[in-house]
């Protein structure tokens, strides 16, 4: 096979002339860590209510939380990318509507997927959480409201600090389940670091080059999210349960 | 306001329906090359060579590890040119197959995950009958641990497919028209993206929730 690798193209000035390729990689890698990061931190708060709604002993709040969960978990995260991206910006009241469709690109496309892996993830989280409050003994709840808390006050002192604690290994993988989703924010035109491979790929003719390098950052931050997760979860482990699923 | 014109849709059912065609196609390949390759994979695994075990769990972490829409292009813009190399011919349109073949080995990955816990959920007494029998190791896993794993992992190897079904959309990075893909074109077409995209998705959310309560019901007849 005829192929010149030639691996120092990552140091050759770029297309648009600002820094190397590299620095397109390190981009790309700098918008796929952003949009995770702080989609995850909307999926934990989200999903955290949302889950909790589904195991208080109240019928309407569990069929809203049952609803978001079931809406969420069955609709493809593209379709639901584009709703975000596309539809609503319609659907908003008149000025909401330009206000957005004012902002620059970036921001716009930013925004969608940010709110949209977001959400699509609580839904997942939202889950995990419902199956640890379920799994611990009836006796935890009991007790809690026979000391005389509150319910609110059961589940902030009491189950949800234990179901935390319960399902990190199931929320690990869905943590390292948001930084693979973020790639199809790609569809929208966000750089981010999947973008970037077709980028180079279309810019400097070394695709292997390019892909390999892409794939290798991806394989990265699975194995740093891994081993942080890790840690976490030793040191927080309940002596005594078995861990998760 | 937004005014609502479905006026649209009804004309690109016979579209709409072709695209749904291919989406069953790539969800069916996947399904069932990935469920007979990922038992490969697991088997592998489990098994006493360790270059072949060895193998299938690098196999296994590194399409885990890698988003979908990357390994969807590497089999789209990449794969190919090898073959090109090699080949030195043209090959015409290779949408469609770089797809079936991108879904097919990313599957496989997930499937031989939860094939190997099913495998595992087996007694292991199970195997030592099968042994004690006479059967050979090869025989045991064929004609007595794999048909109980699959039976007891039948509702997740399910649920499985539902979310392959909605991952199919994905191909839309590679132009490839599946439902959504055609839903998407037609919406642009007649300027109504709006209309069909909110349709793409309540088509999606009736096919996957109904499929998900049959697999509920399932589960609840298995463990009783």
């Amino acid at each position: 096979m005829a192929y010149n690798w030639n691996w120092e193209v990552f140091l050759q000035p770029s297309a648009t002339g600002e820094g190397t390729y590299l620095t397109w990689l390190l981009e790309g890698l700098k918008w796929t860590v952003t949009l995770s990061l702080t989609a995850w931190v909307i999926a934990l708060v989200v999903g955290s209510i949302i889950g909790v709604l589904r195991t208080v002993p109240n019928r309407w709040l569990g069929l809203l939380a049952a609803v978001y969960v079931e809406v969420f978990r069955n609709v493809p995260l593209l379709v639901q990318l584009f709703i975000w991206y596309f539809v609503l910006p319609e659907l908003l009241p008149g000025a909401m509507g330009d206000a957005f469709k004012q902002m620059n690109p970036l921001a716009q496309q930013f925004v969608s997927a940010l709110v949209c892996l977001g959400l699509f993830t609580a839904a997942r989280v939202a889950e995990q959480v419902r199956s640890g409050i379920n799994s611990l003994p009836r006796g935890q709840k009991n007790a809690g409201l026979a000391m005389g808390f509150t319910l609110p006050q059961v589940y902030r002192f009491v189950l949800v600090p234990m179901a935390y604690r319960i399902i990190l290994p199931p929320l690990t993988s869905e943590f390292l389940n948001i930084f693979k989703n973020s790639a199809v924010a790609t569809t929208i035109g966000l750089i981010e670091l999947s973008r970037q491979a077709q980028q180079l790929v279309d810019f400097t003719a070394q695709p292997y080059e390019a892909f390999i390098a892409v794939t290798l950052l991806y394989l990265m931050i699975n194995v740093i999210v891994m081993f942080l997760m890790r840690r976490l979860e030793q040191k927080v482990r309940v002596p005594g349960f078995v861990g998760g699923k | 306001m937004y005014e609502f014109d479905w006026s649209s849709i009804p004309g690109a059912l016979p579209l709409l329906l072709k695209g749904m065609l291919i989406t069953f196609e790539v969800t069916m390949t996947a399904i069932v090359v990935g469920i007979v390759w990922g038992t490969l994979l697991a088997v592998a695994r489990l098994g006493h060579n360790r270059v072949l075990a060895y193998l299938a769990t690098a196999y296994v972490n590194l399409f885990r590890s890698v988003p979908l829409v990357m390994v969807i292009l590497w089999f789209y813009l990449i794969v190919p040119q090898g073959l090109k190399a090699i080949f030195g011919q043209n090959m015409g349109d290779i949408r469609l197959t770089s797809a079936l073949v991108a879904f097919a080995l990313f599957e496989a990955a997930y499937y031989s995950e939860i094939i190997r816990a099913g495998i595992q959920s087996v007694a292991k007494g199970q195997v030592s009958a099968g042994l004690a029998l006479g059967l050979t190791s090869g025989q045991t896993m064929r004609l007595i641990v794999l048909p109980q794993a699959f039976r007891n992992m039948l509702p997740l190897l399910l649920t499985q497919a539902i979310i392959l079904f909605q991952d199919t959309s994905l191909v839309y990075v590679i132009g490839l028209s599946d439902f959504f893909g055609t839903a998407y074109k037609v919406g642009d077409r007649d300027g109504r993206l709006v209309e069909l995209l909110l349709f793409a998705g309540a088509t999606y959310f009736v096919i996957c929730f109904s499929v998900s309560r049959i697999v509920k019901q399932l589960q609840a007849r298995f463990s009783r």
